[in-house]
């Protein structure tokens, strides 16, 4: 029997008075494309920094590759995990900003080579020949000296595509990555992201492009108020959903 | 395709005719008048008690070449020491540990708080405090051997500067968008690695043009070093009006240096600011 990749218990977290997170549980197996979609503030973004640990979680606990995250346990209390051992951790996921956050004062090329360079400490020559193979998957080979700002905002979003892949994850985690982009610029990026998902990569995709989540989703998950409501196949819920509140969001939305 | 409908009468065609200059009397009457004001001093001070041929007799005076080369080196070195301590000190300040932090505030508190002439003094007063000072059982020695005027300018200026600088470090650090450490942390970097590798590097774009203020007034700053007998330019440039009394004429000329070497920085800064503009200019490349 398979084991989930990631394992989420009861996680719960707070932003002072504010629940962010309530207490969600979710599986994701291996190989499986999930979409997140929900209103503003309804946890699912939370849910992903979580995942990385960008975000420390108040309760609960989340397993990667059946290692738990960020704590360790010992004779019924946790420790926490140093910086290095988060870092280490922190390898097995790739994340991609809503806002690409790529490093303006490096190439494209630089971009994708800085992690395995400088944190895995590989060598170079290998490493440049990785980081091209990336920029031709992304298409912008012809990039590979542009600086981001030299780029268009799709062009950087697949520039940093390239860099968490880079990092050979198991886990790519998307934080509405298309939700800075112009309209035109939309479908290069879900693109790529469709081109992943084929090639059997685990995906979590918190996103507002529902056309990409009925095509691409083996399963959506609908948040609210820091809560999983409905979750299942893509063509269920969001062609049939079960809960009044998730048919409210979705005629909203579209 | 229809045709373009037909445009309305009244509105002649303005090609071809040029937007004639305008005159700018004013700029005229007041540049003229500011030549003329810059005459009347001119006139003044060559008519003034000033004997010119001193100036430029002691202008290339040995004396006072050894003490600009004086001031330079120790402007340098003593700027070199606060950015490194300013560096260290703004990762202190903006770190996680409460101890690390309180420790950076006071001492940027400590020194931003006392006149750096006084701190000067202290330095090298330092014997009067420690008659002898080193490493119980390895070393030691009288403080006065120790404390030379060198050593005691370059640590009072050199520290005095890291508090200030700490403060356009942790500025610089702090304008860097918290996207970028997020990313570095995505891709599995620690804090001091991101901070070297990410965050300073933007920072410096920042902290360039404060940095470059920070040492023209550090270059000027060396010349309190003359009250602990450090021999920088003013302070040899006063050894020599004591023998001869021509107090203008040595204080023009040591002017005068300060003004070269603020000079040459200028341009230098610029290449600098270049140096770590990478990537922030769309088409250059």
């Amino acid at each position: 029997m398979t084991k989930p990749l990631v394992a989420i218990r009861s996680v719960a977290k707070s932003f002072g008075e504010f629940q962010a997170l309530k207490s969600v549980s979710l599986d994701v197996w291996p190989g499986e494309v999930m979409c997140l979609i929900g209103a503003s503030g309804s946890g699912k973004t939370t849910l992903l920094r979580c995942i990385n640990q960008l975000t420390a979680i108040d309760a609960g606990g989340i397993w990667l590759d059946g290692e738990l995250l960020g704590v360790r346990e010992q004779g019924g209390r946790l420790y926490r995990l140093s910086e290095r051992e988060i870092g280490r951790q922190r390898l097995k996921t790739g994340m991609v900003f809503q806002r690409f956050n790529l490093f303006p004062h490096k190439t494209a090329l630089e971009n994708i080579t800085e992690g395995p360079l400088q944190v895995q400490g590989r060598k170079a020559d290998e490493v440049r020949t990785e980081a091209l193979e990336l920029l031709r998957r992304v298409g912008l080979v012809a990039k590979a000296d542009s600086y981001p700002a030299q780029l268009s905002g799709g062009q950087q979003q697949r520039v940093a595509i390239a860099r968490a892949l880079a990092m050979k994850p198991m886990l790519m985690l998307f934080d509405e990555p298309t939700s800075a982009l112009d309209p035109e610029l939309v479908g290069e990026v879900l693109a790529v992201m469709k081109e992943l998902a084929k090639s059997g990569m685990t995906m979590m995709v918190v996103t507002h492009e529902l056309g990409f989540a009925r095509e691409v989703a083996d399963r959506v998950v609908y948040m609210d108020q820091g809560a999983i409501v409905e979750q299942g196949r893509a063509s269920d819920v969001l062609g049939t959903p079960r809960e009044e509140r998730t048919r409210a969001f979705l005629s909203a939305v579209i | 395709m229809k045709p373009a409908p037909a445009l309305a009468e009244g509105f002649p065609d303005l090609s071809g005719m040029r937007i004639a200059r305008e005159p700018h009397w004013f700029r005229w009457f007041s540049a003229a008048l500011i030549v003329l004001v810059l005459a009347a001093i001119a006139r003044a001070f060559a008519n003034g008690q000033i004997e010119w041929s001193y100036v430029s007799r002691f202008i290339t005076a040995k004396v006072i070449l050894e003490g600009i080369v004086n001031t330079m080196v120790m402007a340098v070195l003593a700027m070199a020491l606060g950015i490194v301590l300013g560096i260290i000190v703004a990762i202190m300040r903006l770190s996680p540990n409460p101890v690390l932090k309180t420790v950076a505030a006071g001492y940027t508190w400590l020194f931003r708080g006392t006149p750096l002439i006084l701190q000067l003094l202290l330095w090298f007063n330092l014997a009067l405090v420690f008659p002898t000072i080193g490493i119980p059982g390895l070393w030691s020695a009288r403080a006065v051997d120790v404390m030379t005027p060198f050593l005691a300018a370059l640590l009072g200026l050199g520290i005095n500067q890291g508090a200030y600088t700490s403060e356009v470090m942790r500025a610089g650090m702090l304008s860097v968008d918290i996207g970028q450490y997020e990313a570095a942390q995505a891709i599995g970097m620690g804090r001091l690695r991101a901070l070297r590798r990410i965050i300073l590097p933007q920072a410096m774009r920042v902290v360039i043009p404060p940095l470059g203020n920070e040492f023209i007034g550090m270059v000027k700053a060396t010349s309190l070093a003359s009250v602990i007998q450090y021999p920088e330019v003013l302070h040899n440039a006063e050894n020599i009006y004591y023998a001869n009394s021509r107090v203008i004429e040595l204080l023009i000329v040591a002017g005068l240096w300060y003004l070269l070497v603020v000079s040459i920085l200028t341009p230098l800064q610029m290449l600098l600011e270049r140096r770590f503009a990478r990537g922030t200019m769309r088409l250059a490349r």
